[in-house]
């Protein structure tokens, strides 16, 4: 066994692990404040990505405000979302809400094949591309920045999610809606506020990941991945997300090089139905309590 | 409530139609289908046949996640498991029709039940994700397992015969898809006359007092999932036959949201939905295609709208209903019958 | 005779004990009661003699069989009936479906037979049918509503439909999760009428959680008191009446004038 190469595997493995990690994290947050779980996650990262193909290779804008401008139009996408469509709903069976999202996967869909047709693109690059060694081993320098801001993102959410005013209604919301309420706490506001905020971390992670491997319309499949990761880590655990996000990453690049490509994803939903079937709250998430 | 019509036995209380009307109507369905070939080019034919391909699959979801509420990404999928299992019958032995037909139901019921075992362990939206999981699975095997469905290039089936005929075309293909159309609703609708469906029904609405009352929920799940999967089996036998050839490609992910879209604006959890639903969801496609004809001469390069747009508007059929008529065509249909009940009696 | 026994019952959820040490046995053909304030564990009693809560420790018998491992849905089909206390009738089905419903564990008809409709699963069907039209909707005085939604009807009509339900399974015993709460009196009359009567002409026994402690002196046999999780009473209703840690239980002082009085206000207001 060429343990190089092992490595080098394993470190773009991590790389993607990071990009899911950041996703992961998005649908945490959504899925703590409404319980709603997004299936419309990936076409989110998805429309995040193509904003940004928009603005900068189409309006030719420069990058930097390009990306401003991508991360603010994720945000609003998302709040523009949840205002229009999740809100109505909140209250009803989970199941209707569940198929709401699936039904705006498709629109997103529909609608960027419309705007920029269904061909894949490369978006213009914006993170620097000399050459990255760790130790002896290569890593493509996009998949090192692209972890490392992902990182910093993740970090700075943390914080934020710990100490800042919204982060802790957020979290009092998510351990008692009916009790932060009581609180004077706005929770509609808290609604708004979180998938804001993973509409624009979405959006972030599109960025990236369209900087990686191109954009498509069918980029949105990363989001199925993604709920993969976050259902191993525990639906409504930060942690699990980003644990098993970076999990899911190493085995996937694993499989895809030691198996072959078509195995990468097979073995990532293979992972779900056992951990479906063993430990179906995921391996950092709560246990409910079912009342009759 | 309708009133008089009054029974003498419990039995003439509890059937299908329960009034004389409601059997004049279905008598008048069932001439009109009949004529309909007469009448219809072969377009039109065509339609009614993908049309009844639908319904059936469409019936099958509905008993899952309409009635049971069990939702499933998988009915594609499992109409592929059908679709393979008569293909790969017609081609490697010779054995009639009806049989590979009855043999892909069997076989995607095998599978539905082995896709349903996270049922036992999980239940709402994690099941959905487990028949996401079990749909990728089933596409990859599709694509995979080449020495039985020939990979990506996909393998041809040749029409079925009986008696002779060869049902090669829509004109024929029709009395072969319509009738057990036609039956299978009304085995659907029967089902719902009976213990098993109330169970069901009772398993959607509060399952854990289901389970106190009597309801073996593991039991009643998986036959859920086997039922919905028969029904997908058999929908994508005839599938294969009516295409003649078939490939990983005509399954994706997008024909599952295709039948969950087609319940959720037929209405769920009612048999009359599954059969609005299949209709519109099949139609919407063509009117959509005839729009495009239209633009043509003025937008540049329309025709390459149809799939993005159609994409769309499964989209927006799915969330428009879901929050402004949840209980679909069906319940639209209800009220406007009941409009004409007392028509033009009422102020 | 004994036909529900209950033996040392310990639940505790992650901590918080919701029952401790909880015995009590319900003769064949009686109206037992338990009672205890709000949070003391009856309805965590009921579910795990349901089958719904596993207890970490103590056995359940029914009928002579300890069915402690037996699954929620067997122990239906062995005779165990029961309402709920936030009413359970399934939204989505008519009257008459809901009281089939109940009938679920004691017909046979599976997928097959139903699909096809002929034969023995009509013949059960319609039996089953005219079963309910006879005994269950005659009794209850729901005839009238046997095609309504559930959801659209009044608060004291759905309780009904629930016990009718219940009933339609032929039970046993009939596990009955406070009958009258939120009933007016009239409401409450009738349905204790009914119990009676399914004591006395069904020859049902009856267990049964209720708040209202008129209704529970005056038609039950025997009475439990639930506080904290743990039994601290049972006899008949005159002895419970005259427990001291009962009295203090529901006043918190060692108080019987006062206790006296409430009862007989409650029993007033009943």
């Amino acid at each position: 066994m060429d343990w190089l190469f092992f490595f080098e595997v394993s470190l773009a493995g991590l790389g993607f692990g990071a990009l899911y990690a950041l996703t992961g994290v998005a649908f945490v947050v959504i899925y703590k404040a409404t319980r709603v779980i997004n299936l419309a996650m990936g076409e989110m990262l998805m429309f995040g990505a193509y904003l940004f193909f928009g603005f900068a290779a189409g309006f030719m804008l420069p990058v930097w405000l390009a990306i401003v401008l991508a991360l603010a139009g994720g945000a609003l996408l998302g709040l523009t979302l949840e205002r229009l469509v999740i809100r109505p709903l909140l209250g009803e069976n989970p199941i209707s809400v569940f198929m709401v999202t699936i039904g705006l996967a498709s629109v997103l869909v529909g609608l960027v094949e419309i705007i920029w047709t269904a061909a894949p693109r490369s978006l213009p690059g914006f993170l620097p591309d000399d050459p990255i060694f760790i130790g002896d081993a290569f890593v493509a320098p996009k998949t090192f920045w692209s972890f490392i801001i992902a990182g910093v993102v993740i970090a700075v959410f943390l914080v934020l999610f710990r100490f800042w005013r919204g982060g802790v209604a957020l979290r009092a919301t998510a351990s008692d809606q009916g009790a932060a309420y009581a609180m004077g706490i706005n929770v509609p506001a808290v609604y708004s506020l979180s998938w804001g905020l993973a509409g624009m971390l979405a959006a972030g992670a599109g960025l990236l990941l369209g900087s990686i491997a191109g954009i498509s319309s069918e980029m949105g499949f990363f989001g199925l991945t993604v709920l993969v990761v976050v259902i191993v880590g525990g639906l409504d655990s930060v942690l699990g997300a980003l644990v098993a996000g970076l999990l899911i990453g190493w085995i996937e690049s694993l499989a895809g090089v030691y198996l072959g490509g078509e195995y990468e994803h097979l073995v990532t939903f293979i992972i779900l139905m056992v951990v479906l079937l063993l430990r179906p709250w995921g391996l950092f998430g709560t246990r409910e309590i079912e009342r009759l | 409530m309708r009133i008089g019509s009054p029974k003498e036995t419990y039995a003439a209380d509890e059937s299908l139609f329960r009034t004389r009307t409601q059997w004049v109507w279905f008598g008048i369905l069932l001439l009109s289908l009949v004529l309909y070939p007469f009448m219809a080019n072969l377009y039109w034919l065509y339609l009614v046949c993908l049309i009844c391909i639908n319904i059936i699959s469409a019936t099958g979801l509905n008993i899952l996640t309409g009635y049971t509420g069990q939702v499933s990404l998988g009915q594609a999928a499992f109409m592929g498991v059908g679709a393979y299992t008569v293909a790969w019958l017609d081609n490697n032995a010779s054995t009639p029709f009806i049989m590979n037909l009855l043999a892909a139901g069997a076989v995607t019921t095998v599978v539905g039940i082995i896709a349903g075992l996270p049922s036992l362990r999980v239940k709402g939206l994690y099941l959905a994700i487990a028949t996401i999981a079990a749909s990728f699975i089933l596409q990859f095997i599709f694509i995979n397992w080449e020495s039985v469905t020939r990979g990506t290039r996909g393998i041809n089936i040749e029409p079925p015969t009986l008696f002779g005929v060869e049902f090669d075309n829509p004109d024929t293909f029709y009395w072969l898809v319509v009738p057990v159309t036609v039956v299978m609703l009304i085995l659907a609708a029967n089902l719902f006359r009976t213990r098993v469906g109330r169970a069901f029904i009772a398993i959607r609405d509060r399952d854990i007092s289901a389970s106190v009352l009597g309801i073996n929920l593991p039991l009643y799940k998986l036959m859920s999932f086997a039922i919905a999967s028969f029904y997908a089996g058999i929908a994508g036998g005839f599938y294969a036959y009516f295409y003649g050839s078939i490939n990983p490609e005509s399954f994706p992910l997008l024909l599952s949201i295709f039948f969950l879209a087609a319940i959720i604006v037929g209405g769920l959890g009612t048999i009359l939905g599954s059969i609005l639903g299949a209709v519109f969801m099949t139609l919407t496609p063509e009117l959509l295609r005839y729009g495009v004809d239209v633009l043509e001469p003025f937008v540049h390069d329309a025709s390459a709208l149809l799939s993005p747009v159609r994409t769309m508007v499964f989209g927006l059929l799915i969330v428009g209903f879901l929050l402004f008529e949840p209980h679909g065509l069906a319940e639209i249909w209800r009220r406007i019958r009941r409009f004409f009940h007392l028509w033009p009696f009422r102020n | 005779m004994t036909i529900l026994e209950v033996d040392g019952f310990s639940l505790s959820f992650g901590g918080v004990h919701a029952l401790r040490d909880v015995s009590l046995t319900v003769a064949e053909g009686s109206i037992t009661a338990v009672i205890g304030p709000n949070g003391a564990g009856k309805t965590s009693l009921f579910n795990s003699i349901s089958g719904f809560y596993r207890p970490q420790k103590g056995r359940v018998t029914l009928s002579g069989q300890d069915v402690t491992r037996v699954p929620a849905p067997r122990r239906a089909a062995m005779g165990l009936g029961r309402t709920f206390q936030n009413i359970a009738l399934f939204r989505g089905m008519t009257v008459m479906d809901n009281v089939k419903l109940g009938a679920h564990v004691r017909m046979r008809t599976g997928p097959m037979s139903a699909m096809f409709y002929m034969g023995r699963a009509r013949r059960e069907e319609v039996r089953v049918r005219a079963e309910i039209e006879r005994e269950v909707f005659d009794f209850l005085e729901i005839d009238h509503i046997r095609r309504s939604p559930v959801a659209s009807l009044p608060y004291g009509l759905q309780k009904r439909v629930e016990l009718a339900r219940a009933l339609a399974m032929r039970p046993k015993v009939l596990m009955l999760d406070e009958p009258v709460a939120g009933m007016n009196r009239e409401e409450k009359e009738d349905m204790a009428r009914f119990i009676l009567d399914v004591k006395e002409q069904w020859g049902v026994t009856v267990l049964m959680v209720e708040h209202d402690m008129g209704m529970v002196m005056d038609i039950s046999d025997r009475v439990y008191v639930l506080n904290f999780g743990q039994r601290i009473a049972g006899g008949t209703p005159a002895e419970v009446q005259a427990n001291p840690e009962v009295i203090e239980a529901y006043l918190g002082a060692d108080d019987m004038t006062t206790l006296r009085e409430r009862l007989r206000g409650e029993r007033g207001a009943a």
